[in-house]
């Protein structure tokens, strides 16, 4: 299709007009697919302004009868009772939960693929490899192994344990180091001849100019973080130390009678990742296909 | 002291420093799991203690008919996915890609925000969705359809229709989204040269856009092949909890679970995370090969 313009401007009417057809039935399409994509989270939507034993009897429809619609779900929810205390507590635990990642993960996998891209040493392709193989194993396997571990090292039940394995994430240290194979080494030179140490070098001067590849990577791992549940799941015990995924799939019981603070309390935990999508959704869409195009 | 800090900052050590919390991440965390899944799945481990029990939880396994099940029920739909979420989303990324298209943000974004809800999220609102009532939206669907009401959740058709409609919501945004940018990479005078020698619509895509697309291609197999064999958290939530009726929806990473974590069996539990391991890289080895002989072609 590209390219076309100059033809464009010469096409007989009739051309025209079936480019009109194919705009309205291209763009037609796509506002179909949009609609069936958007559809479940909509009807989850509706779904809060009801009540949850509503749910159990008639499963999930879209039933826009705004009459039976209230704010009871949503009163509960924050209303302040013991269900609203736990749920205010999951949502507390999954910010901070979710902070304490990125900052950790960008850290270190920052550091780290800087000292893959800025030397030349000996083990430097080595190393490089080792980052590369990690990716080859499903971390599902892991999760036996790994949660025995957790269990003898005293981390079981912790935020440490949740957080500390998944800290040196392959994919994010492998964006980093794209990103800073285009930066300029002769800053690094610039830099020790104005005296700088190797790390005020990385910290001071790199840093800085690293920081579009700070905020792909910081949507994306947060993103990752807030959605969680698999390890998480399987490493915390106690109700109150429970991230919000969790503690909602807790609510999801054949017979439970906390439907209504399942639906409400769904809805509610999309908010934050929805609102830093619109804000960025440029780098998310950065971050998250950069490894694509290479392959 | 002051010989260490002048070695601490020279430029020699500074590298080694930064992949320092690498290493022991490699080792703690990746290394030392993988070595101690190995050992244990040749062990039987019981509260009482630990025996060395050579092959006997692989001999298990190939008599256990519920891990053939597992097995089968994943590469069922591993290869759906691939069926489903490779071609289209292709499809739409040519069509989102060209001029026709208006407000293309607006639908992109639409289309990404699945990606942005917990599988907990979504696996609950779809759980409701494929409910046996009447009245459960799916069901509401395929009786304005003439087909009838279904219990989704109960039988293996259906099952896993659902798990894969789960998938495809998911993905389908996602995967656009990748082949839309392998799209941006490549060179539109090619386009144009394809046009000047009166290539169609069809030739354009058939001979430019396929081959040029295939890295993005290759890497949107790769990671739809391991999260389709890896696929566990998706069944979890349709049918809350590990269980299903006739394991219909039992996946490996679902039997490793119900084994090591339900039944506390770490051994057994092992071992089929063993045989995982070995058919992810084993899919990997010939994928890199397939690759390699196609880099010769090119040259």
């Amino acid at each position: 299709m590209a390219g076309t313009s100059s033809v464009n401007e010469k096409a007989e009417g009739g051309m025209k007009a079936k480019r009109t057809v194919l705009t309205v039935l291209a763009t037609g399409w796509f506002a179909i697919l949009s609609a069936i994509i958007v559809f479940p989270l909509l009807a989850g939507l509706i779904a809060s302004f009801r009540p949850g034993t509503e749910l159990i009897r008639k499963g999930l429809s879209i039933d826009l009868d705004f009459s039976t619609m209230t704010l009871a779900n949503y009163k509960y929810l924050f209303g302040g009772n013991a269900d609203s205390q736990k749920y205010m507590m999951w949502y507390k635990n999954s910010l901070i939960l979710t902070a304490v990642s990125v900052v950790l993960t960008l850290f270190i996998c920052y550091i780290v693929a800087y000292g893959l891209t800025m030397y030349n040493y000996k083990l430097k392709n080595f190393l490089f490899f080792i980052v590369i193989a990690t990716m080859m194993v499903p971390f599902e396997i892991l999760i036996l192994p790994l949660y025995k571990e957790m269990i003898s090292l005293n981390l079981i039940d912790t935020m440490a344990g949740v957080v500390l394995p998944g800290v040196c994430g392959a994919s994010t240290i492998f964006f980093f180091r794209q990103y800073m194979t285009g930066l300029p080494k002769e800053l690094l030179d610039a830099g020790r001849i104005d005296g700088a140490t190797e790390y005020g070098i990385c910290f001071k001067i790199m840093m800085p100019i690293t920081k579009p590849a700070f905020a792909a990577m910081s949507i994306l791992c947060a993103m990752g973080a807030w959605n969680n549940v698999l390890w998480p799941m399987l490493v915390f015990r106690s109700a109150e130390k429970f991230t919000l995924p969790i503690g909602l799939n807790t609510l999801l019981t054949p017979y439970g009678n906390n439907y209504d603070v399942l639906i409400a309390g769904s809805m509610f935990g999309i908010i934050p990742v929805f609102i830093v999508f619109l804000c960025f959704q440029r780098y998310f869409i950065d971050g998250m296909t950069a490894g694509a195009v290479k392959g | 002291m002051s010989k260490f800090k002048k070695f601490f900052y020279s430029q020699k050590a500074a590298p080694y420093v930064f992949v320092l919390p690498f290493i022991l991440s490699f080792l703690f965390f990746w290394i030392y799991p993988l070595c101690s899944t190995i050992t244990m799945s040749f062990q039987d481990i019981t509260p009482t203690g630990t025996e060395w029990v050579g092959l006997k939880n692989f001999s298990k396994l190939l008599k256990d008919t519920v891990f053939h099940t597992a097995i089968l029920n994943s590469f069922e739909y591993m290869i759906l996915t691939l069926v489903l979420l490779i071609p289209f989303p292709m499809l739409f990324a040519v069509l989102m890609d060209s001029r026709l298209v208006k407000a293309k943000g607006f639908w992109k974004a639409c289309l990404y925000v699945p990606a942005l809800t917990s599988v907990v999220i979504s696996g609950t609102l779809f759980r409701l969705m494929f409910s046996e009532y009447s009245t459960g939206q799916m069901n509401v669907i395929t009786a304005a359809l003439g087909l009838g009401t279904f219990k989704w959740l109960k039988m293996k058709a259906t099952g896993l229709t659902a798990l894969l409609v789960v998938c495809c919501w998911r993905w389908t945004g996602v995967n656009m989204l990748y082949f839309i940018s392998g799209l941006k990479a490549i060179d539109t005078s090619l386009y144009e040269s394809a046009e000047i020698d009166g290539a169609s619509a069809w030739q354009k895509f058939r001979y430019v856009t396929i081959p040029l697309l295939k890295p993005t291609t290759i890497y949107v197999l790769t990671i739809s092949v391991y999260a389709g064999l890896s696929m566990f958290m998706e069944s979890y939530m349709l049918w809350a909890g590990p269980d299903s009726p006739n394991n219909i929806g039992l996946t490996i990473v679902g039997y490793l679970y119900k084994r090591g974590i339900t039944k506390n069996q770490l051994g057994y539990g092992s071992a089929v995370g063993i045989v995982l391991l070995v058919i992810a890289l084993a899919i990997n080895i010939v994928q890199l090969i397939l690759n390699g002989t196609f880099k010769k072609e090119e040259d």
